[in-house]
């Protein structure tokens, strides 16, 4: 296929890459899908996860944590409320945090401690995920 | 007459005036450098954002199931006024500007038979609406207590979500300052809540080609989970303009706040030296008149 996809990835710190791309499969809530060019009008939400930019034969993955993504015949556009490079992640800090978080979601006095401490176990956990594939 | 000691402590204390202000301004400046930046980068994220609301919002055909942040509670009776501020003085009229647009604000709406309900986010916007607001004020958070601006934002955001669902307004105006320039900014309000009004309607739709878009899940649930933080990333957009407004504000008052001091300090000096100059005279006319006598 000779046409390649416009892939705008922006997260409120930065844009993280604009570019032009072979193919990027995103996280879906309801599933894992792929976007080629080409793809027809889509809107759907993300689950923390990672996303796969394949580009020129080469694979990359960036970590994000929730979003958007939205496909349009100019290209796809996904809005991540965070992003991190995989590569760049630090495994033992993860655990470190992971351990933190899961002692506080037992000890959380109160719902909302809970659930925050809870919604931190799973980000970490996608992030370990996301990491286990990428060695 | 001011004596010359006095002239000499008077100099010596506006000289160190002049350093502060000096120094304050090289800070703005440099923390101006900064701030922009950061609007500069968050500012994909927002158009972003504001182009896909705009594409959905085209799309969705309201209904009881949309959600209210959209589509509003279909009155206008109370309204919930946020105005961000800064958290420091000594900005010129920064904090003025946009606390009177605030009032203004506020009288407008009260006069309209509207009942009207205040955050403040600033310590400077608290300060200057207690005095005549303090009963509408329903909270007033100050910019140092968040880590950042985004965690800020979120935080507002919430507050703000959390007052809607309970019924607590059925409009939210946003009261914060446009940043036109390093030297200009503007006082400015906005509607924030519903969000179908705060969509620019001319933005450009995409072209489809025909095709209509799919929804995974479906169109409400997307609406549902997007539009907090569209209204999060407004604020912040908003927080971040403010934040260069501010910084580029100081530097302008800090910048003629030297300069002032700078023509104080020349003047204190002439006259310094016309004093010093006309007691030598006195004392030599003296000394002449003396020998003369003798």
């Amino acid at each position: 296929m000779a046409d390649k996809l416009q892939f705008d990835l922006v997260s409120p710190e930065a844009r993280v890459f604009s570019g032009t791309v072979d193919m990027v499969v995103v996280p879906g809530t309801e599933g894992d899908f792929g976007v080629l060019p080409g793809h027809a009008p889509f809107m759907a939400t993300i689950r923390t996860g990672a996303i796969e930019v394949h580009a020129d034969g080469t694979v990359t993955r960036t970590f994000i944590d929730g979003g958007f993504a939205e496909v349009t015949p100019a290209g796809l556009t996904i809005l991540a409320e965070h992003t991190a490079d995989i590569a760049k992640l630090d495994a033992a800090d993860i655990r470190a945090k992971l351990e933190d978080a899961r002692l506080r979601a037992k000890d959380a006095s109160g719902d909302d401690a809970r659930e925050a401490a809870e919604a931190e176990i799973a980000r970490l956990e996608a992030m370990q995920a996301a990491m286990a594939i990428a060695h | 007459m001011a004596s010359l000691k006095d002239l000499k402590n008077r100099i010596s204390s506006v000289k160190s005036t002049q350093k502060i202000t000096k120094a304050m301004q090289m800070v703005a400046a440099a923390k101006l450098r900064r701030a922009q930046d950061s609007a500069e980068a968050a500012r994909p994220y927002a158009q972003k954002m504001a182009q896909v609301m705009a594409n959905l919002a085209n799309g969705v055909v309201a209904g009881p199931e949309t959600p209210k942040l959209l589509t509003g509670t279909g009155q206008s009776d109370t309204v919930l006024l946020l105005v961000l501020s800064a958290d420091r003085g000594l900005c010129g009229g920064f904090n003025g500007n946009i606390a009177r647009l605030a009032r203004e604000r506020v009288a407008a709406l009260v006069s309209d038979g509207k009942d009207v309900k205040i955050i403040t986010v600033g310590k400077k916007g608290y300060d200057a609406l207690k005095r005549l607001h303090r009963d509408r004020i329903v909270s007033a958070l100050e910019l140092k207590e968040a880590a950042s601006p985004a965690a800020l934002a979120a935080h507002v955001g919430d507050i703000v979500r959390k007052l809607f669902d309970e019924g607590g307004f059925d409009v939210c105006e946003l009261v914060s300052s446009e940043f036109v320039s390093v030297i200009s900014q503007k006082p400015k309000a906005r509607t924030l809540i519903p969000a179908s009004e705060a969509i620019d309607p001319d933005a450009p739709a995409p072209d489809l080609g025909g095709a209509i878009y799919e929804y995974e899940p479906d169109e409400d649930a997307i609406l549902a989970a997007l539009l907090p933080r569209y209204v999060d990333t407004v604020i912040l957009s908003a927080l971040l303009e403010n934040a260069a407004g501010e910084m580029g504000a100081r530097m302008a008052a800090m910048d003629s706040a030297t300069r002032n001091a700078g023509d104080l300090i020349d003047k204190l000096n002439l006259q310094y030296n016309r004093t010093r100059q006309a007691k030598i005279t006195t004392e030599l006319t003296e000394i002449i008149s003396g020998a003369e006598a003798v």
